[in-house]
């Protein structure tokens, strides 16, 4: 391992990541995607606007936020965003026809798959993180000096930290699946369909089948429970949920195996375009 | 250097995309200088240079650029440039833009990367139009800064699939000047193209690909001396055509001696060069016809393509 060029290594990834940054963040393709990060920041902004007038209260709008965050975000638009965002890094150059300037430069696919994943989770990380913070704040804005109260000496602070963490955490697991699945399979809307229905049923699974998945942990790490009872719960809420360090190892080691081999299985992948 | 590290060594490689053959059984040493590649569509020319570079994986048999695997392109790419026939680009990008980031990616320098932008756009004629965005470029541009990025680090092996296509008559002059320029430098310079007459002024050798195997490879003429159930065509230029066409027909290697238009020349088809030349010496010393020139008619791409590859329905 130390004979390894790991300054060429760090430069080239730098290289890869400064190109897919362009095309991620600015692509005609991928509006889709911020309309996805902006739809969930929408409805928490309406709902600050609009319940001025009403008897709401903050710690119900603290539990209704958990309920967007669980609901619109982690299951909706973080999901299909990655899926939009990381199934596009191969797949997308396939289809645009451009993958093989990568694979005609002088180095390993292995930095590539490494600098693209980066790339995409940072749009990912920017577009979900911020829109929960943009959530986060607009939801509860209007109840002034009670906001500020809750938020620098109450729980608030400590909330914030843990949505952006299952935010970041989310784009991270979810990443790396859609990643591989990118690179393995060609049509991406089957193996999306596929993963969102195995996290949807996570919590009628029994135990050891919960974990193998990424709502699971996710969800472990969600600072409020939505509702205790009722349809809603049995998809929000986990019975017997995940240490915090647990849960953040596992999906940094799950997420970095995924991308370990992505990055090795990529060696053998061949530009064919006219699949 | 070792005899193993010279050359781009195909080893009894073939390759199948499911059922289908791309190329079958292929044994070549490719050696420095312009080699052309030469075959209809579907031949299996731009599955060999696709094999070369990496891009796919043989499923049978290997191949070694310069003694490297062609599976390692972290190793080949440092010395091999390719210009495919994909004819995209990253969105969004100028030309410029295209070239410095991808040199990037190559590990350079900031400072290096822009130098060697710069300077392959000069190469290529394209620094006035260096900040417009490639999607805006012509045909033509497209292709030249495809070929800029092919040589920006400068290589020593340049693999080139139909690399002519959408040039002018200017930039085809200028880009043909670069290939014989590489090749006489002792670079590996690989083109596929449907030119013939244009692969047959740079090429030092060829090699003749139909429905995937290697019908012929070598130096042309070479290539054309094998070809037995031909006449080799020699125009011989001469003041008497009609005493030295009289002469010849009393060989057997003599198939056919056609006075040519212009009356000062005779069209020669034999079955055997080689007799043919003595006979000549012979024709000049014991009858006194003068020869002013004698040159083969049809040992040129062109002919031997027409030769080998079209009986078998191949149209370029």
């Amino acid at each position: 391992m130390s004979g390894l060029p790991w300054a060429l290594y760090r430069k080239q990834v730098l290289a890869v990541l400064r190109l897919e940054l362009r095309k991620n963040f600015l692509s005609r393709r991928g509006w889709w995607i911020w309309l996805l990060a902006g739809f969930p920041a929408f409805i928490c902004v309406m709902h600050g606007l609009l319940s001025r007038s009403t008897g709401h209260d903050l710690g119900e709008d603290t539990k209704i936020f958990a309920g967007i965050f669980q609901l619109a975000y982690l299951r909706f638009a973080i999901y299909f965003g990655c899926v939009g965002i990381f199934m596009n890094l191969v797949r997308g150059d396939v289809l645009e026809k451009t993958l093989h300037y990568y694979f005609l430069a002088p180095v390993r696919r292995e930095v590539v798959m490494i600098g693209k994943y980066l790339a995409g989770l940072a749009v990912a990380a920017f577009l979900f993180g911020g829109s929960t913070l943009v959530s986060f704040y607009f939801i509860r804005y209007h109840y002034g000096s009670e906001f500020q109260q809750w938020m620098w000496n109450g729980p608030g602070l400590g909330h914030m930290g843990w949505y952006l963490v299952t935010a970041a955490l989310a784009c991270l697991g979810y990443g790396a699946v859609f990643l591989l699945m990118g690179l393995l399979v060609r049509n991406p809307m089957i193996p999306a369909a596929v993963v969102m229905v195995w996290e949807g049923i996570n919590n009628f699974l029994p135990a050891f089948l919960q974990q193998i998945s990424v709502i699971y942990y996710l969800k472990s790490l969600t600072p409020v429970n939505v509702v205790e009872e009722g349809p809603l719960a049995m998809l929000a809420v986990t019975a017997d949920p995940a240490p915090a360090w647990l849960a953040i190892t596992g999906v940094v080691l799950v997420s970095g195996l995924l991308v370990l081999y992505a990055a090795v299985r990529s060696r053998r992948f061949e530009i064919s375009y006219a699949e | 250097m070792t005899p193993a590290n010279i050359g781009i060594v195909f080893d009894d490689v073939s390759r199948f995309y499911g059922e289908v053959l791309g190329i079958n059984h292929v044994n070549l040493t490719i050696p420095p200088g312009v080699t052309s590649l030469v075959g209809p569509n579907g031949s299996g020319k731009t599955t060999l240079m696709n094999l070369m570079t990496g891009l796919i994986q043989p499923t049978r048999g290997s191949v070694r650029v310069l003694g490297i695997p062609a599976g390692r392109p972290e190793e080949i790419f440092r010395r091999v440039g390719y210009c495919t026939q994909f004819d995209a680009f990253p969105k969004g990008m100028t030309g410029y833009e295209f070239l410095y980031g991808f040199l990037l990616v190559h590990g350079w320098a900031r400072a290096d990367a822009e130098r060697g932008a710069v300077a392959a756009l000069e190469r290529v004629s394209l620094t006035e139009t260096a900040h417009r965005k490639v999607a805006g470029y012509s045909k033509g541009m497209r292709q030249r800064i495809k070929l800029a990025q092919a040589m920006a680090h400068n290589p020593e092996v340049l693999i080139l699939d139909e690399p002519l296509n959408g040039l002018d008559p200017m930039a085809r002059a200028e880009t043909i000047a670069l290939f014989e320029q590489w090749g006489a430098e002792g670079r590996y310079v690989i083109v596929s193209s449907h030119i013939l007459h244009e692969v047959d002024r740079i090429s030092d050798q060829v090699i003749l690909l139909s429905h995937g195997y290697v019908v012929a490879e070598g130096e042309i003429s070479g290539v054309r001396s094998e070809v037995k159930d031909q006449p080799m065509q020699v125009l011989v230029r001469c003041p008497k055509p009609g005493l030295l066409a009289s002469r010849l027909f009393q060989q057997d290697h003599v198939v056919e001696a056609s006075i040519q238009e212009d009356g000062r020349s005779v069209m020669i088809r034999t079955l055997d060069a080689d007799s043919l030349y003595l006979l000549l010496n012979r024709v000049v010393v014991e009858d006194g016809i003068e020869l002013d020139g004698v040159s083969p008619a049809d040992a040129d791409v062109n002919s031997v393509y027409q030769y080998l590859i079209r009986p078998q329905g191949g149209a370029v």
